[in-house]
């Protein structure tokens, strides 16, 4: 998931008594299914809400270049190289739609990554923790990609139109990378003893943090209920991390790597694996910007924007000069004319 | 030199040239100065990357020594790489990395239209897969130094450092030796020579519109393309070929 413990506008649930009429008939859409579209009117906190789960989505595409990217220069193949350029590539587009899908909203692109440069939009855990072997950039795409399908296969139903459509588009992408990650761990699990290796390496140091993509559990999600009630979350974190447990087991056997969950069980009773929870207390250090990548990550961000602040000014004044220009020559056209 | 050993050196330039540009432009992946700039750099490196391959690939067909593209790219020293010293450059901002595929771009597309007419098939149509690819690069590239050039006081300052920086290491395009004699003579491929003309004036007429002052003439640094390198290539495939190196015979 790539929008974690996104922060819920209002204050809880209201019931139909406390709505006003206007809102009473917003919650009567939400609830027969109908998307909301931007020029609908929307409680404002039902706006703030999907500003900041689409600001923290799409910040976590252009954030997630950056574990990736980190091989690019050290893939294995020209072929590998092909692949893992046009999966970033993906990556950064994935963050244009859903930029755009925030403005819609009436929040600029550049006013959400001020708001993430200063630290106050945060992006997905995930990518705070490094990648320390080639194996790695296999299980970004298979666990991380994997487990951020799982949840926008759910968003795709999410209320607001433009974020639905935007996750119909994704998904197919995530859906190629998934499975070039899992291309990538067939190799690797197949491979040489150090190859082995790598792979059982990226598993041990990505699960758990890939469990915690979907944020905490439900009974510590304080921002849930609401989300909830009004469809831009469509299943809780729980529902879907267990989704998420039931595809991967099957396939880390598959591979014939070892999870590093010892406790894996098939729960016959509920139809699912029972697992361990992720070290939470680690999850939340990490949010706070204690991650092993946290300075780095969002360091790289801020010295991109920063160094590419006269790139920007060049370009527009460029684009100003050509229009002045442009603006002068009609006006000496028309000018003839008379 | 017999024809097939001019034309496996050919190859290997025009692959390795693609193959080390990639690497420095996909050195940008995330760090660009705006999303869009940083999806068409990665765009670009692909594109690249997608030329090394064929073009590789048939520098190890005409060797006939069982070597791949792969091989070529991850199993060489620097002594036999054979790409222009003007590729290997350091990034260094924004603006280098766009002058330097500016200057690389204008060159690259006179030299595909002329492949394109090659006598060897094989080479005659990767040279049109290329071109429709070189030709949007240039585009893009034109189109920034341009906006940059008659930018603000700033980036025409950086953008005249730019060029300043990299003009000496464009000479090397146009300075023929024995392969490229052997291949005119063939007619596999142009004289390196004979590009000159035509990339000034291209080149000329961009930098016109930027507002940019060309250089005048600069002492030439040349030795990429007969394995001279800079000592920069060195690090450029310390890092492409680690895993290759260090895990030999492993299938990735």
């Amino acid at each position: 998931m790539y929008a974690q413990m996104v922060k819920t506008s209002g204050s809880g649930v209201k019931s139909r008594s406390e709505m006003g009429a206007q809102e009473q008939a917003f919650q009567a859409r939400i609830d027969a299914g109908d998307k909301i579209e931007p020029r609908d009117w929307m409680p404002d906190e039902y706006r703030k809400t999907l500003i900041r789960q689409i600001g923290q989505h799409a910040h976590s595409e252009i954030v997630g270049q950056l574990p990736e990217g980190n091989w690019i220069t050290r893939a294995p193949t020209l072929e590998r190289k092909a692949i893992l350029l046009a999966k970033v590539q993906d990556e950064a587009g994935h963050g244009l739609y859903l930029y755009c899908a925030a403005e819609t909203l009436g929040v600029s692109r550049d006013e959400l990554l001020t708001e993430l440069h200063a630290g106050r939009m945060k992006y997905s855990s995930i990518f705070n923790y490094p990648t320390l072997n080639w194996a790695d950039i296999g299980a970004v795409g298979w666990l991380v990609d994997g487990a951020a399908i799982v949840n926008q296969v759910a968003l795709q139903r999410t209320s607001y139109g433009p974020y639905s459509r935007a996750m119909v588009r994704i998904c197919k992408e995530e859906s190629f990378h998934a499975r070039q990650g899992f291309v990538i761990m067939m190799k690797m699990a197949s491979g040489t003893p150090a190859q082995r290796a790598m792979a059982q390496d990226a598993l041990d140091r990505l699960w758990y943090p890939s469990l915690m993509m979907f944020g905490p559990s439900d009974k510590d999600s304080v921002h849930s209920e609401q989300s909830m009630a009004w469809k831009i979350k469509v299943k809780s974190n729980d529902e879907l991390r267990q989704k998420y447990v039931d595809q991967t087991i099957p396939q880390i056997e598959y591979l014939g790597l070892k999870c590093p969950d010892a406790d894996i069980r098939w729960n016959g009773e509920k139809g699912g694996y029972d697992f361990s929870e992720p070290d939470w207390a680690e999850f939340y250090e990490v949010i706070k910007g204690n991650g092993p990548c946290n300075k780095e990550r969002l360091g790289a961000r801020v010295k991109a924007w920063d160094d590419g602040e006269w790139v920007r000014d060049g370009l527009m004044a460029h684009a100003q000069k050509k229009a002045a220009a442009k603006h002068a020559a009609a006006q000496e056209g028309s000018g003839n004319v008379e | 030199m017999g024809r097939n050993d001019a034309l496996f050196q050919f190859l290997l330039r025009l692959g390795d040239n693609t193959l080390i540009l990639s690497h420095r432009v996909s050195q940008w992946c995330g760090h660009g100065p705006v999303l869009e700039e940083d999806i068409a750099l990665a765009n670009t490196a692909l594109d690249l990357i997608g030329q090394t391959q064929l073009w590789l690939g048939l520098a190890g067909e005409i060797e006939g020594n069982g070597r791949s593209a792969d091989d070529l790219a991850y199993l060489r020293d620097a002594w036999d790489f054979r790409n222009l010293l003007l590729v290997e450059r350091p990034n260094g901002d924004f603006g280098q990395t766009m002058m330097r595929q500016f200057l690389f771009d204008a060159w690259q597309v006179l030299m595909l239209e002329r492949l394109m007419g090659s006598g060897d098939a094989r080479v005659a149509a990767i040279a049109e897969k290329a071109s429709k690819e070189a030709a949007y690069h240039l585009e893009r590239s034109s189109g920034t130094v341009i906006g940059l050039g008659d930018g603000t006081e700033e980036s025409h300052r950086r953008m005249q450092a730019a060029l300043e920086d990299l003009w000496p290491y464009s000479g090397e395009m146009f300075v023929g030796d024995e392969v490229d004699e052997v291949l005119a003579q063939a007619g596999i491929a142009p004289d390196a020579g004979s590009l000159k003309e035509e990339w000034e004036q291209m080149v000329g007429n961009v930098l016109a519109e930027a507002t940019l002052s060309v250089p005048g003439a600069a002492y030439v640094q040349k030795g990429g393309k007969s394995g001279v390198h800079t000592e920069h290539l060195g690090f450029v495939l310390a890092e492409m070929q680690f895993l290759q190196r260090a895990y030999p015979g492993a299938s990735w």
